[in-house]
């Protein structure tokens, strides 16, 4: 059942410009997929701004090895379901070719290496264009990024020079060596998405809705409990009734306490909430700025 | 929150001078709707805190980059997000610093409605008469002028009535349709989602209210049917053996199955066999839409061409004039060849002529000086190497405008606006 939202769909409308946009102006693009919310809605707009055609570009993946497993079952499911080619990378590859070093400690997490493997792909794969479900509304660095935004031979994001960016007119030019990251999604919010995979009854992950999970509360975050997180001595797994709000490593991603079974559950919890998603993130609170260094360096 | 289905868009940025309050007015819009986050509330509490200062600097919320931090001020535009059970709002909070004007061009190109904000205690000054006629010029027809600070000079009328008379007297040589002026106090929320106790003299609403109830649903062209085609769908499967959809986003008039269409440039006609999305057929596509057209002749069609109806043609040729802002530390060159995206046609260009360049001030022509540097506006000609088809800015934004490319460094260098 397709959205009746207005607002819903100009941001749909939106979205399908940008996508084709990237269709028409590069050569050799990949959807960046993780399996959370963002990138299923991202593919599922794809395949509608190429139907009857197939989606004209690979969806990638970049598995730290420490992905949820209900996250590739779910991923192996969708791409076939879209009709989608799958490209893999592996961060333990790059940690097995000395590319990439693990962190090491309690809160030890491969989100940084995830970098590596990503540069390392566009380099070996001559990608000129990836796509990424990032909204502005999630960070402050992130609020501040175009549409279509330049990388350098080094992958490095520039936010002090960034093209300006007017009407629908994206400037995708580029030297050899460079490419872009496009985020058709900039404009959408947490509960914008929300709704229009309800709306749209766009499958998800099961993570995403309430179910009893082996957690360990640390700094106010409740992690799952798995092969990868490196437990205190004090700590010990307490079952809990939670669900996800985002979906990223293991490691890193917090849970939130939930009831919510359906879609309509979870919207009426996100309308609700009084704290970002973000929030849930570890990976974010490393420091005030911890989102625009990593994007600096060439993160997602 | 719920949402009704006729909850629309609006897009509005908001300008002013360094400190004339932009940032805390939008963390103000923000706070007072409840868009704000408990994390998001004690992290910049904890910023304000560290920084020594009194109470919670809202501006902290949008300053999101190091160096704005830094500095205290904005550097890029940064986009913000709220809704009402209304409306939906997409923010472009521009910086007011002139050597970042650039970045309030790129705000206002995709906003219907400017908040220009006035330091109650300076009244106007020169940023506020150049983004004025920046918003004019880039097709705003909505300002609202926020009159902020009025805490800080005793909520006095008489200072209010002085502002915007200044204003209207200086607008009026803009071409601004909808001009409309609130008392606020950023800082303290007077007026700006509840009505101020102490301004018992204003009558008019707060500025939450306006945003909300403001139609701006008459600034999109629904006469003149322009469909620049931005990709070709072709399956190439059994199923959809010979389907050849042409994809593309409406820029102007309401395209209906069954209508007779011109291709450009090749001059071909055919009937709009149907009108199709990934969610079915559609009878109509009207400005915004996102579609794809089918034709019942199997003509040749590519990217850059413009679909359009025979008896209503878009201007065709290579010699435009417009107005230009121009966005880069290198200075336009006379003679010298850019690259140009127009609809979805790309292009190349000289530039023939400089007419005249703007004093932003006054608005006055200054015909001796014909040099066009960073954040400069003045009228150009070019010549193109191929023949666009286009309208003026002001009939169509979207088939009126184009972005000027310097082909050495890539970089948008320049804005253009036909005229």
């Amino acid at each position: 059942m397709p959205t009746k939202n207005i607002y819903l769909k100009e941001l749909e409308s939106e979205s399908i410009y940008v996508l084709r946009e990237v269709a028409a102006q590069f050569e050799r693009s990949a959807l960046l997929f993780s399996g959370g919310k963002d990138s299923i809605v991202l593919s599922y707009l794809a395949k509608k701004a190429f139907a009857p055609a197939k989606i004209p570009f690979p969806l990638m993946h970049i598995d730290t090895g420490h992905n949820f497993p209900e996250t590739l079952t779910y991923r192996d499911e969708w791409v076939k379901k879209i009709d989608a080619r799958l490209i893999v990378k592996n961060v333990q590859d790059s940690i097995d070719k000395g590319r990439a070093k693990e962190e090491k400690g309690y809160n030890a997490s491969r989100n940084l290496l995830q970098t590596v493997t990503l540069l390392d792909a566009i380099e070996e794969l001559k990608l000129d264009c990836c796509m990424g479900g990032a909204r502005r509304d999630e960070e402050k660095a992130r609020a501040k990024e175009r549409f279509f935004s330049h990388r350098d031979e080094f992958g490095q994001w520039n936010p002090k020079n960034q093209r300006p960016e007017l009407w629908d007119l994206f400037n995708g030019r580029k030297n050899m060596g460079e490419h872009f990251r496009v985020f058709p999604l900039s404009n959408w919010t947490e509960l914008d998405i929300w709704q229009y995979i309800k709306e749209e009854n766009i499958p998800l992950p099961n993570l995403y809705f309430t179910h009893q999970r082996e957690v360990i509360e640390r700094d106010g975050q409740l992690l799952a409990k798995s092969d990868f997180l490196n437990l205190r001595e004090t700590e010990k797994g307490k079952m809990m009734q939670v669900r996800f709000r985002t979906i990223g490593d293991m490691t890193c991603t917090g849970a939130v306490l939930s009831e919510a079974s359906t879609i309509d559950e979870i919207v009426a919890e996100v309308a609700a909430s009084r704290v970002t998603e973000r929030g849930t993130r570890s990976d974010d609170k490393r420091s005030e700025t911890a989102m625009e260094d990593r994007k600096k360096a060439g993160y997602f | 929150m719920n949402s009704s289905p006729q909850r629309s868009l609006l897009r509005f940025l908001t300008c002013g001078s360094v400190d004339d309050g932009k940032s805390t007015l939008i963390g103000r819009l923000l706070y007072d709707t409840k868009s704000i986050f408990e994390d998001q509330y004690e992290a910049i509490k904890t910023s304000s805190e560290q920084r020594g200062e009194q109470g919670v600097n809202l501006a902290l919320l949008t300053d999101g980059l190091r160096a704005e931090r830094e500095q205290g001020i904005t550097i890029d535009v940064a986009y913000r997000y709220f809704s009402t059970p209304n409306r939906k709002f997409i923010i472009a909070d521009t910086p007011g610093h002139i050597q970042y004007t650039r970045n309030m061009v790129t705000g206002a190109s995709s906003a219907n409605l400017a908040i220009i904000l006035i330091d109650a205690r300076h009244g106007l000054t020169e940023q506020t008469n150049r983004h004025s006629l920046i918003a004019s010029l880039i097709g705003i027809k909505h300002v609202v002028v926020c009159i902020n600070k009025m805490d800080l000079v005793g909520y006095k009328k008489e200072l209010f009535e002085q502002i915007r008379s200044d204003y209207e007297q200086f607008s009026s040589k803009l071409q601004i349709v909808d001009v409309q002026f609130i008392p606020i106090s950023a800082l303290n929320g007077d007026n700006v989602v509840d009505k101020s106790a102490n301004m018992p003299w204003y009558g008019g609403s707060t500025l939450l209210y306006l945003l909300e109830n403001i139609h701006v649903s008459g600034d999109e062209n629904l006469i003149d049917c322009r469909f620049p085609v931005q990709y070709i769908i072709r399956p190439m499967n059994d199923e959809y053996h010979d389907y050849r959809g042409y994809a593309g986003k409406v820029a102007g008039g309401i395209f209906k199955k069954g209508d007779i269409v011109m291709a450009l440039p090749s001059g071909f006609v055919s009937k709009i066999k149907s009108i199709n999305t990934a969610d079915g057929e559609l009878d109509e596509a009207e400005p915004g839409m996102s579609v794809t057209l089918l034709l019942e002749d199997d003509i040749d069609i590519s990217r850059g061409d413009m679909l359009v109806r025979e008896n209503n043609q878009p201007s065709n040729g290579q010699d435009i004039d417009m107005m230009i802002c121009w966005l880069n530390e290198k200075k336009l060159v006379v003679g010298g060849k850019y690259a140009i995206k127009h609809t979805t046609q790309d292009a190349r260009c000289v530039v023939r002529d400089v007419h005249y360049k703007i004093n932003i001030n006054t608005l006055h022509r200054i015909e001796d000086d014909k040099n066009i540097g960073l954040n400069d506006i003045g009228r150009i000609s070019i010549r193109t190497t191929r023949p666009l088809f286009f309208d003026s800015y002001r009939k169509n934004r979207h088939t009126g405008s184009m972005i000027l490319i310097d082909e050495a460094t890539n970089e948008t260098v320049g804005a253009g606006m036909i005229i």
